[in-house]
């Protein structure tokens, strides 16, 4: 009796560890991940993107929906083809960079949520916050779990996968990125995409 | 020193449209990295590489013509030395 009872605490915590959620690394060894993000401008629109993506993500696969995390891009990394936009995008008059060194989206409720498979469909609310104003946003995401997959992108390493993608647009304005000004040679719309793995090692 | 002048904005004007029409007659803004395109093969994810390499746009078209417009603009106030010797000459 006592050797079924421990047999069956035994199964009961084996089944327990494999429902528990994971976190998920999103800090990249392959520098893949990035934020993208485009502007429109008379010329040409302005296509750029920024490759220092970090944070956490913690992910059920049981339970996609009960998603958490949050996404950290330096504002440092942001990269457009033209150095000297480059300078100026990053100055105080644009970003601030100096002053303001991180662009982060913190998720905080999963809605409309579709799996299938190991791909999941939902629309995340959460708190983004670019150039120091935080604003509560609801943005469409994918996610993609690859079970055992790490080993294929990073040798000699166990553990899981998370893709997540998403595509957003924001206004600059109400991110005091020059509001109301420029908007006959900058876009107030930006849009946004993230492309980004995180790694969960066993 | 006008037809030197002169010499050197009609160089200028040309090889700036050479050089721009060599490089890709890029329409757009003038690059100074190139974006490549990486993509991850386990996760599909598309990522993005710059390599440093300058590629002219219209605005250093633009700037080199206006320049190469300024060289010649300024030719046509100066005298020939010819013109101030023969000057030179009458009086």
């Amino acid at each position: 009796m006592k050797t079924k009872l421990i047999i069956l605490a035994f199964v009961a915590s084996a089944g327990f560890a494999l429902a528990a959620p994971q976190t998920f690394d999103f800090k990249d060894p392959k520098g893949i991940n990035n934020a993208g993000f485009k502007l429109d401008a008379p010329l040409e629109s302005i296509n750029g993107s920024a490759s220092g993506v970090s944070g956490t993500v913690t992910f059920d696969s049981e339970n996609p929906g009960a998603t958490t995390g949050k996404i950290v891009v330096a504002t440092g990394s942001l990269m457009v083809p033209n150095s000297m936009q480059r300078t100026h995008m990053l100055s105080d008059k644009w970003l601030d960079a100096a002053k303001f060194p991180e662009i982060s989206f913190e998720a905080k409720e999963f809605k409309s949520v579709k799996t299938a498979g190991d791909t999941t469909t939902a629309d995340v609310t959460g708190t983004f916050t670019l150039k120091g104003i935080s604003k509560e946003l609801t943005v469409p995401v994918k996610l993609t779990y690859m079970k055992d997959k790490l080993g294929d992108r990073t040798p000699g390493q166990k553990g899981d996968l998370l893709v997540i993608r998403a595509g957003f647009s924001i206004k600059r304005g109400d991110f005091n990125i020059n509001p109301g000004q420029f908007e006959d040679k900058v876009s107030d719309k930006i849009e946004l995409t993230l492309s980004i793995a995180g790694a969960s090692a066993k | 020193m006008k037809k030197v002048l002169r010499i050197v904005a009609a160089i200028l004007a040309v090889g700036s449209i050479i050089f721009w029409a060599a490089a890709g007659a890029n329409r757009g803004w003038t690059k100074t990295s190139v974006p490549r395109k990486i993509v991850d093969e386990v996760t599909g994810i598309e990522g993005v590489s710059y390599e440093k390499h300058f590629v002219p746009g219209v605005d250093f078209l633009g700037a080199a013509l206006a320049g190469a417009g300024i060289l010649a603009g300024i030719s046509l106030f100066l005298r020939t030395k010819s013109n101030d010797s023969q000057n030179e000459n009458k009086t």
